[in-house]
């Protein structure tokens, strides 16, 4: 088990040392920084209503905490159907251990690389803007949230990859994830949502990692305009850990039954579709 | 028939490393294969023959564990692939046709990563994994062992998956359709090398093809499936003798060429050597070919099946 760990661990580190040196990956990582310094830069003159406090500060680090839980998510899943077409996981399962050091290795390379992004928008973002800050206090939370957000989401992104059959349907999920993207608070506030829709919100881990966020980095003053005004530490804390329990359930079974139905035929057939569609 | 179909079987049950017993599969309701039934020697080299949809992936699926049969009884390397676990995979070597995986990695980089899972299965007598550097000589590929994955000639591509396949030192290595797309050098180099594998290591090898001058030249011996039954199994040599056809026989007399078909061969060349003696020359004698064989084969279960 120990050796399988490892195993993992170095695949992780290789995929990771390979994104970093391939120019399509590394303009991946780049192109969403940019537009969203970009956003939060034109954001920066403006004021959180009711302060004097600068708007594109306050939603930088709402920002930062829709990028864990879209690597967990997204990434994981998109990932996953990929490399469920490619062969990738079929070579997985004719190794031995090979299901479980891929795991692994996917959750040490979407793990990295969603590091990598959040320090890539995190450090040009505070030269940018006035007013964020990191006390004991926050880097404490940083310890906890960062962990939890990967273990909530990364199970639940593979259960979504092992759902879809091709990443031309992965659509279907990537549309829902924007619409909590939307309603979570991270870009519009969301004191000014319906009630109903603040209690969507509230279900889903993106709000809870933009709120976590926002009370590492910026004032606790700015807990006001927040529900309830406060940081809510508790409840972020416990419904990520419920998400953590349905994923750490739900995953292993879902990923099980979707290894257990990857056959040289099943790649082959989809490697006929994908070149068929790609033909039109 | 029957006699003919267990001579093939008649291996000592310690040295079998495949054994297969009324394999059947159903989907629906239609019977993919039927009643299968064959064994592998421990060093044997086994070719599958069967035109398209006779369910010959699908048995090599069910052999490999990817696959779950409907019944019968299977054994590969002693144990039941459907509940094998991860020791028995060490064992086992699968060459999977590729098309975009691992596309970042070097060639180097992956065979050495990909041998680090067997490390722990390493016995006494097999040193697991192959090491990196052997390996890449062995199929050819030490001067692209830089080269990422996605780089390399749809050649040089089937050649790594042959050493993903063998980088754990399998004793069984399954091979569905090793040389499509190879060219006539390529192929004769993965001959030497199947050659190599069975010869020094004992490795048992099932390959599938619809290459029948491949199949002669490699295995030992020969399965043929058709509408999910097995309708011939023997050496190439056997299964022709199997099928009575008539032996071509081809010679020059006074600078003329002749071509006869006939049943008795032998007896009809001395009939030729009595009657023209010296004036004989250039004699060919040749035995139906195994694509002779095969169509026959195949041809007559047809027949069967209607």
């Amino acid at each position: 088990m120990i050796g399988t760990l490892r195993i993992g661990v170095a695949r992780g580190g290789i995929e990771l040392k390979q994104t970093l040196t391939t120019p399509t990956d590394l303009f991946a990582y780049l192109f969403p920084a940019v537009l969203l310094l970009g956003t939060v830069f034109f954001m920066r003159n403006a004021h959180v209503p009711g302060t004097t406090f600068s708007l594109g500060a306050s939603t930088l680090p709402g920002v930062l905490g829709m990028g864990l839980a879209l690597g967990g998510l997204l990434t994981v899943s998109q990932q996953l159907v990929v490399e469920r077409e490619d062969g990738t996981l079929l070579r997985a399962k004719a190794t031995p251990n090979g299901m479980t050091s891929y795991v692994i290795g996917k959750a040490v390379v979407v793990g990295g690389m969603t590091i990598l992004s959040l320090l890539l928008q995190l450090i040009p973002g505070l030269f940018l803007v006035e007013g964020l800050h990191v006390g004991v206090g926050g880097w404490l939370t940083l310890a906890w949230l960062i962990p939890l957000a990967f273990l909530a989401t990364m199970p639940i992104g593979a259960v979504i990859g092992s759902l879809f059959e091709n990443a031309r349907n992965m659509g279907l999920a990537v549309l829902p994830i924007f619409g909590l993207v939307a309603i979570s608070g991270i870009f519009y506030p969301i004191t000014a949502m319906p009630g109903w829709l603040q209690g969507v919100a509230q279900v889903f881990p993106m709000y809870w990692l933009g709120l976590g966020m926002r009370s590492v980095f910026l004032p606790d003053s700015l807990a006001a305009v927040e529900l309830t005004h406060s940081w809510r530490h508790g409840e972020t804390f416990g419904v990520l850990a419920i998400w953590v329990v349905l994923g750490m359930a739900l995953a292993p079974v879902i990923l099980r039954r979707m290894a257990r139905r990857e056959s040289g035929s099943a790649v082959a057939a989809r490697r006929e579709r994908a070149m068929a569609t790609m033909g039109r | 028939m029957t006699g003919a179909l267990d001579a093939g079987t008649d291996v000592p049950a310690d040295e079998r490393v495949i054994d297969v017993r009324d394999l059947r599969m159903r989907y629906g309701a239609t019977d993919v294969l039927d009643g299968v039934g064959f064994t592998a020697r421990r060093g044997e080299v086994l070719a599958l023959l069967g035109p398209n949809g006779a369910g010959k992936t699908t048995t090599i699926e069910i052999l490999e564990g990817f696959r779950l049969r409907s019944a019968g009884e299977v054994t590969v390397l002693g144990v039941d692939p459907a509940g094998a676990g991860e020791r028995w995979r060490a064992r086992i070597g699968v060459v999977l046709q590729s098309w975009r995986d691992h596309g970042k990695w070097r060639v180097r980089e992956l065979l050495k990563h990909l041998g680090t899972y067997y490390a722990p299965y390493s016995t006494g007598t097999i040193r697991r994994p192959w090491p990196v550097d052997d390996l890449l000589d062995v199929v050819g590929l030490t001067a692209q062992a830089g080269q990422r994955v996605m780089r390399l000639s749809g050649g040089q591509r089937r050649r790594l998956d042959v050493a993903i396949g063998i980088v754990g030192r399998p004793e069984l290595l399954f091979l569905d359709e090793p040389t499509v797309g190879f060219d006539p050098a390529a192929r004769r180099e993965f001959h030497d090398l199947v050659h190599r594998l069975t010869d020094v290591d004992d490795t048992t090898i099932l390959l599938t093809t619809h290459d029948l001058d491949e199949a002669e030249k490699l295995a030992d011996r020969i399965v043929i499936l058709a509408h999910g039954r097995v309708i011939a199994n023997g050496s190439a040599d056997a299964l022709s003798r199997q099928v009575a056809g008539e032996t071509e026989i081809r010679w020059t007399r006074d600078g003329q060429r002749f071509v006869h078909s006939a049943v008795e061969a032998t007896s009809f060349v001395r009939q030729l050597f009595l009657q023209y003696g010296e004036d004989i020359g250039d004699l060919e004698v040749r035995r139906n070919s195994l694509e002779d064989t095969y169509m026959k084969l195949v041809l007559k279960s047809e027949g069967g099946a209607q």
